[in-house]
């Protein structure tokens, strides 16, 4: 199945967008104007918006440490993101989450978050509130290589196929669980095989292909609308990034990180457009200018905005104040 | 009526008023071990009372995604001690959400965690637990003596925006008492007084307002008057009753069932010297469990269990 040409387009645009919101953001974190732990989805947008683009728009995301690409393909406001990422009053989360605690539940983005394989007890009970209201959403669950050791995930993997609930747990396998090797983490392997176990589809593609991620992943949302349960696609992709900015990646041969370069999903499905006509230089720099405005946007708008005021840090606590211990 | 069934009716009644309550936990069709969710799933049928494998992260996980969307959840912990496997779920996800994520996602949890020792449990199944999440900002916490608090508390947890532990030691389930008719909630912050007096004041809670009443009755013979004050609720804590208590006597004592260090009570201890420091006419006298884990032979378990008499020494010291 191949979407339509406009549906390619905006892959295309929505991959570009990724790589080139984590760029700057690498280069403002870099200069000091962001702070934090950062890690960064360069080389992997190709699962961020082959999912995404497979979801409805009221359907449901959880992610991960990893996760300004799955905001940004999911429909987030570039201008809440980055002024979240600077810490700033109006970011998404009033500064109070930054850039591993997002969440945008106007997008359906419940939340980035800073332990692993956490989504993956969360998406159960997501799914439970759609079948409750039998509103034919899907709940996304992303987690990375080095989550799948981890008891959550076959907790939650365990109790969304036993109540048949429309989840879809996404595996980013990007090779490296921090700094230590899928090979060396990873018993028997593959993760997809481990659906067997749980007796749900369990499929292993290439990540860098966002069209078989999306054809992965719209399938596996069909499945899930239809009430047969949850599915597992991992997603095989590489980081051309270290695990945090900063990280001097000694774990890992530049080979790697060439060879990423080499299989570039942004690149990939560029080539893919420009050999059906669907793309030139002039539609494909018209495509990259109005992504790049969008982004300097967002970084004007994150200058210009205001820190939060330091007595702020004990409001959002509770539902209803005044609080007193 | 008993304990129990002051929580089973407090979830019925919560059930019929709100479609989008349900239950989940191990064993709870059948309110296995202490009955409380008994013939829940009768009425509200297996979708609403959901029997959930033994996975605790996955049931306090799946409570929160749940929550985030929607429904409320009402989480049997089946015994306290096992919410360790889903400290995560709890300490991380729960409690963090609303906060992190600036005001935009409600999480109206209810954790319902059966604890306390007795029995000869033995330690894993014993352990008063309260104490590890009052260190946790964006917990709500109550901890109920009587089937008319366990009953209001628990509704009132339901009903509340926000997560909430309900504390239910394990031997009051059968304790009985009135429980009126009509919907009578107590709400979060409220200390209740269980017994005048002008002596001393006796801070409580769950099974020790019961051993603080039994020493209070001793002790009345001798002439000493116990006022025994139960917060009900550690977060929020009503300190202005507690304080009120103690410009009164002059006197506390605090009495908790969990080990001494770094405790409930060593925290309300801080509390009323922040509050009352010139009330006082003598140091505050704490009564705790030792610092060691619950042992399970019945001599052992019965040293490590704080009782009344150890609530009438402490009386009279502070009085002495």
């Amino acid at each position: 199945m191949t979407p339509a040409p406009d549906r390619l387009l905006a892959m295309y645009a929505g991959m570009l967008r990724v790589r080139l919101f984590e760029e700057r953001v690498r280069e403002l974190f870099a200069g000091g104007r962001i702070p934090g732990f950062l890690h960064t989805s360069v080389g992997q947008e190709a699962v961020a918006v082959g999912v995404c683009a497979a979801l409805r728009p009221d359907d449901y995301v959880l992610s991960t440490h990893r996760g300004h690409g799955h905001l940004v393909a999911k429909g987030g406001s570039l201008r809440g993101l980055m002024a979240e990422l600077y810490g700033k009053a109006n970011g998404i989360c009033h500064g109070k989450g930054g850039t591993m605690h997002i969440a945008d539940a106007s997008v359906g983005y419940l939340g980035a978050n800073g332990v692993l394989a956490a989504g993956c007890v969360l998406a159960p009970g997501v799914g439970l509130s759609i079948k409750h209201r039998r509103s034919g959403q899907v709940v996304v669950a992303f987690f990375g290589d080095g989550a799948a050791n981890r008891g959550p995930f076959h907790e939650g993997v365990n109790l969304a196929a036993l109540w048949k609930l429309p989840v879809i747990f996404v595996c980013e396998n990007n090779r490296w669980a921090s700094t230590s090797a899928h090979a060396l983490s990873t018993a028997g392997g593959s993760i997809a095989a481990r659906a067997a176990g749980y007796g749900i589809p369990g499929e292993s593609i290439d990540g860098n292909d966002v069209l078989a991620v999306w054809d992965a992943v719209t399938q596996a949302a069909a499945r899930g609308r239809r009430g047969d349960g949850p599915s597992l696609v991992e997603a095989h992709t590489i980081r051309w990034v270290g695990h945090f900015e900063g990280d001097p990646q000694a774990y890992r041969s530049k080979e790697e990180v060439a060879a990423g370069r080499r299989t570039d999903p942004v690149a990939r499905l560029e080539r893919l457009l420009r050999d059906a006509k669907v793309l030139d230089d002039a539609h494909a720099q018209r495509v990259r200018d109005g992504i790049v405005a969008e982004i300097d946007d967002a970084v004007a708008h994150a200058e210009a905005s205001p820190l939060p005021e330091p007595h702020e840090a004990l409001t959002d606590l509770f539902a209803s104040y005044p609080w007193r211990d | 009526m008993d304990f129990g069934d002051a929580l089973n009716k407090a979830l019925r009644e919560e059930m019929r008023r709100d479609p989008r309550v349900f239950c989940i936990g191990e064993d709870i069709v059948l309110g296995v071990p202490f009955g409380v969710t008994k013939g829940l799933c009768e009425e509200f049928g297996p979708e609403r009372v959901l029997n959930a494998p033994i996975s605790e992260a996955a049931i306090v996980g799946s409570a929160m995604g749940a929550a985030m969307t929607g429904l409320v959840p009402v989480v049997d912990m089946h015994f306290a001690d096992f919410v360790t496997c889903a400290m995560d779920e709890v300490a991380n996800q729960i409690a963090k959400s609303r906060y992190m994520f600036g005001g935009q996602i409600d999480c109206p949890i209810t954790l319902r965690m059966p604890y306390g020792i007795g029995r000869s449990g033995g330690g894993h199944h014993s352990n008063s637990v309260e104490a590890w999440f009052v260190n946790i900002p964006g917990l709500k916490l109550c901890i109920p003596s009587t089937p008319a608090d366990a009953y209001g508390l628990l509704t009132t947890a339901i009903r509340d925006p926000d997560p909430v532990l309900v504390f239910e030691h394990r031997g009051l389930y059968r304790v009985t008492g009135e429980v009126g008719d009509a919907e009578t909630l107590v709400p979060l912050g409220s200390a209740d007084v269980k017994r005048p007096g002008r002596d001393v004041t006796v801070i409580a809670t769950a099974r020790m307002v019961h051993e603080s009443l039994a020493a209070a009755r001793r002790l009345a013979e001798d002439g000493i008057e116990v006022e025994v004050v139960d917060p009900r609720s550690l977060v929020p804590l009503d300190r202005a009753t507690l304080a009120d208590s103690v410009r009164r006597t002059h006197r506390v004592v605090i009495a908790e069932e969990g080990p001494m260090r770094g405790s409930t009570g060593a925290w309300l201890a801080w509390v009323i010297m922040e509050e009352c420091f010139d009330d006082l006419d003598a140091p505050i006298a704490r009564v705790a469990g030792p610092n060691v884990p619950i042992p399970f032979s019945p001599p052992l378990e019965a040293f490590a269990t704080p009782k009344a008499e150890d609530v009438e020494a402490a009386v009279r010291q502070v009085v002495k």
